[in-house]
């Protein structure tokens, strides 16, 4: 795709990958990096953007965003800094046909936003059955395959040649570790909000028994297995000890339950209902810790959901919320909560993501995609449902302020977002 | 930047002056809420045996009430109590009505609104539904509805709780130095919950949970009670004891093998109740389910006060319609 040349100059890059952290200039064509530092003579007459007072990093990498109206939550992608985002295939109808999934890539590239990169469906409708054409589906663009939030495979033996029929094509697997069981009828996290508020609870034990029993699968067939959106202590730890044990396993936790625990549910706030639920404070330092250690990457899981869909009691409400445009500032304020290097926070939104995804984005190195998030990071604001461009206004920190905004995206070389 | 307020983070049965607007649950109610209340309860029981049963508090007030579970009990003990206070009642069961029909319950609540309800009493499934309700009411500006919880999920049926609060005092004078018990499935219960907050609060002694690991919640203790697995031990020295009903479906299944062995370990047989003081008084929230959580002897023996309770129901629940409506 031919692009204008451009150049950033007087911004901070900070390149997590490349170790690159500094006072120094951005030079984009043909929608790569040209160069760092001084301009090639090329770019006499190229476009400038100033970074003065601004930082310039790899476009951030989402693991999983929910995308029901394609376009709109594509321009929220980019508002957010956000240049590539995987795509959960449960969507209605789940992402188990090539037919779906071509469509979905033309009308994102049709788009000219972020890029997405589908998860096909692992099985037929998600239903934990039989496997779906996975050679098809990866043809048509998928990168790799999954259940989605809400369709764990129940059937060990299933999950089973799932794995080795995945890793038979070098196909690698993002799992939501939940057992179906253990997990039945629930609706928070169960500790002492939920026995309080008389709401049936979900045990952490319901992830670490789902991780525990993927890790023994992987270990007899060297799935490449990435668990998503883990909520629990006892996940960490045992994601934390296959790692240390040289298991192919990858991981990431959503960038709400860095922040929030199930007190925040408060007097039933049905905008504290995640899937996996918040958990204890216990649970949310443990999720801290990993993401510091580099264990884990963070992602969005931007779910938008109308207002009809979170007006309802806690237990009826949809779990999940918009999180595209929050994931940059709220990764900030963690890193600022744990002292963290500002280089290393961004590593977990960006290049963390990228190799898991096997994306060739999420750094800046000369050749690299020009994927670039230009954020203001001593910029306030405040959430609201007009500052969102995203069409859903679903988060808990509405109403809150937030420092550092995004204000220009590229992809590609192309200014899609801002200026 | 700051954490999110989660919604009503601040008590929203309270206005802002401090006063009960909505009874929603016992937890978090000052203590001199709750004794407000009794006090005001036992100022109606008279009405009740007078000849003519109706004071005008309520007059020319609509009181709606709206069950989404089906219950004729409570529904009853509403209706009567709003009847007493002059109300005009109207009884909606929304089971098989709007909702069946795809309504969700905040377009229910706003037609009944346009209908110029001044009061909801409201019974749903699922916890939290009254918190919702008034929620939506306060967004839309309508602080002059009250809502009133007949009972949420697994959540809170604070009219019970209080009139339970009631029944202690009426026969115990005073909270301090009272053991209370509470036994059976105390993790379905609504009633049990509004219990512990309201003797906590009120200052018993010591509040005592008696059951399997399996009907009792994750954490309990953090609720301020003592956890008892063993009924014989939890039930020394008690001063009241509160029997919840098994419901059918959990008799036989993964919570409990049988009826029968339920009985055997958790029912309140005279020999149990022996274990307890002797002036120890027995309560139950009803209906009861003989020979599963209670003895008929023990039932009809002369330390229950089960009879009472839904005569005291009736004051209590008089007693919180009027204060809530600004009385």
């Amino acid at each position: 795709m031919a692009s204008e040349k451009i150049s950033i100059k007087n911004g901070r890059l900070i390149d997590p990958k490349n170790g690159i952290d500094d006072l120094i200039d951005l030079h984009l064509a043909d929608g790569r990096v040209a160069a760092i530092g001084k301009a090639p003579d090329s770019f006499s007459g190229a476009r400038v953007i100033d970074a003065t007072g601004k930082i310039v990093c790899p476009g951030l990498v989402d693991l999983a965003a929910r995308l029901p109206g394609l376009e709109d939550e594509l321009a929220a992608a980019v508002a957010g800094g956000v240049t590539s985002l995987a795509c959960p295939p449960d969507t209605r109808p789940p992402l188990d046909e090539p037919g779906l999934v071509e469509r979905l890539v033309r009308r994102a590239a049709d788009a000219g936003l972020a890029h997405v990169l589908p998860l096909g469906a692992l099985t037929v409708g998600l239903k934990g059955e039989a496997l779906a054409e996975l050679g098809s589906l990866a043809r048509a663009g998928c990168i790799a395959f999954s259940q989605g939030g809400n369709a764990p495979i129940v059937d060990t033996q299933v999950l089973l040649r799932a794995m080795q029929y995945a890793t038979t094509f070098g196909y690698p697997l993002h799992l939501q570790p939940q057992d179906k069981h253990l997990a039945r009828d629930g609706v928070a996290h169960d500790g002492e909000v939920a026995s309080r508020l008389g709401l049936p609870g979900i045990p952490a034990a319901a992830e670490s028994a789902a991780v525990a029993s993927a890790l023994e699968l992987v270990r007899t067939t060297g799935a490449r297995l990435h668990f998503t959106r883990i909520s629990s202590a006892a996940g960490i730890t045992l994601l934390q000890r296959a790692r240390d044990e040289g298991l192919p396993v990858t991981c990431d936790i959503g960038v709400h339950h860095l922040h929030l625990t199930d007190m925040d549910i408060g007097y039933f706030d049905s905008a504290a209902r995640f899937n996996p639920p918040l958990r204890a404070q216990r649970d949310r330092e443990a999720l801290s810790a990993a993401a510091a250690s580099g264990l884990a990457a963070i992602c969005s899981d931007h779910t938008p959901i109308d207002e009809d869909g979170k007006q309802l009691p806690f237990g009826e409400a949809e779990a999940g919320a918009t999180g595209l445009e929050l994931l940059l500032p709220l990764t900030l304020k963690w890193a600022e909560a744990e002292k963290l290097p500002l280089a290393k926070a961004l590593a977990r939104i960006t290049c963390d993501p990228a190799t898991i995804l096997g994306s060739h984005a999420g750094h800046l190195a000369v050749g690299a995609p020009a994927d670039v998030c230009i954020f203001d990071p001593a910029a306030l604001w405040q959430v609201s449902a007009e500052t969102l461009v995203s069409q859903g206004k679903n988060t808990p920190f509405i109403g809150c302020g937030m420092q550092g905004k995004v204000t220009a995206t590229l992809v590609e070389g192309r200014l899609v977002f801002g200026g | 930047m700051n954490k999110p307020v989660a919604r009503g983070q601040n008590n929203p049965q309270l206005n802002a002056n401090g006063e009960l607007t909505h009874l929603l649950s016992t937890e978090g109610l000052p203590r001199e809420v709750l004794t407000h209340i009794l006090d005001t309860a036992a100022s109606f029981m008279e009405v009740s045996e007078r000849d003519v049963k109706k004071v005008p508090l309520l007059r020319g007030k609509s009181v709606f009430n709206l069950f989404f579970e089906n219950s004729t009990r409570t529904r009853t003990t509403f209706e009567i109590a709003a009847k007493r206070l002059s109300a005009d009642v109207i009884n909606l069961d929304i089971t098989r009505s709007s909702t069946a029909k795809g309504e969700t319950l905040l377009d229910t609540v706003d037609n009944l609104r346009a209908m110029h309800a001044d009061m909801f009493v409201v019974r749903h499934a699922t916890s939290g539904a009254p918190y919702l309700i008034a929620e939506h009411l306060a967004r839309v500006g309508r602080h002059d509805i009250h809502v009133v919880n007949a009972g949420d999920g697994r959540h809170a049926h604070p009219t019970q709780g209080l009139l339970d609060m009631y029944t202690i005092r009426h026969y115990k004078k005073e909270f301090h130095n009272l053991t209370v018990a509470i036994v059976g499935d105390i993790l379905h219960s609504r009633v049990a919950r509004s219990d512990i907050h309201a003797l906590n609060t009120l200052g018993a002694g010591e509040v005592r949970a008696i059951g399997p690991q399996t009907l009792l919640p994750t954490q309990m203790e953090k609720m301020g009670v003592r956890v008892f697995h063993d009924m014989e031990e939890g039930l020394k020295g008690c001063d009241v004891v509160i029997m919840l009903r098994l419901q059918n479906e959990r008799m036989n299944g993964t919570l409990l093998p049988s009826a029968r062995e339920y009985f055997r370990n958790y029912g309140l047989t005279p020999e149990k109740l022996a274990l307890a003081k002797p002036d120890a008084i027995v309560m139950h929230p009803g209906p009861m389910n003989r020979g599963v959580e209670i003895d008929s002897e023990v039932a009809d023996g002369n330390q229950a006060v089960i009879l009472p309770q839904v005569t005291f129901g009736i004051a209590v629940r008089m007693a919180v319609m009027s204060i809530v409506a600004g009385n």
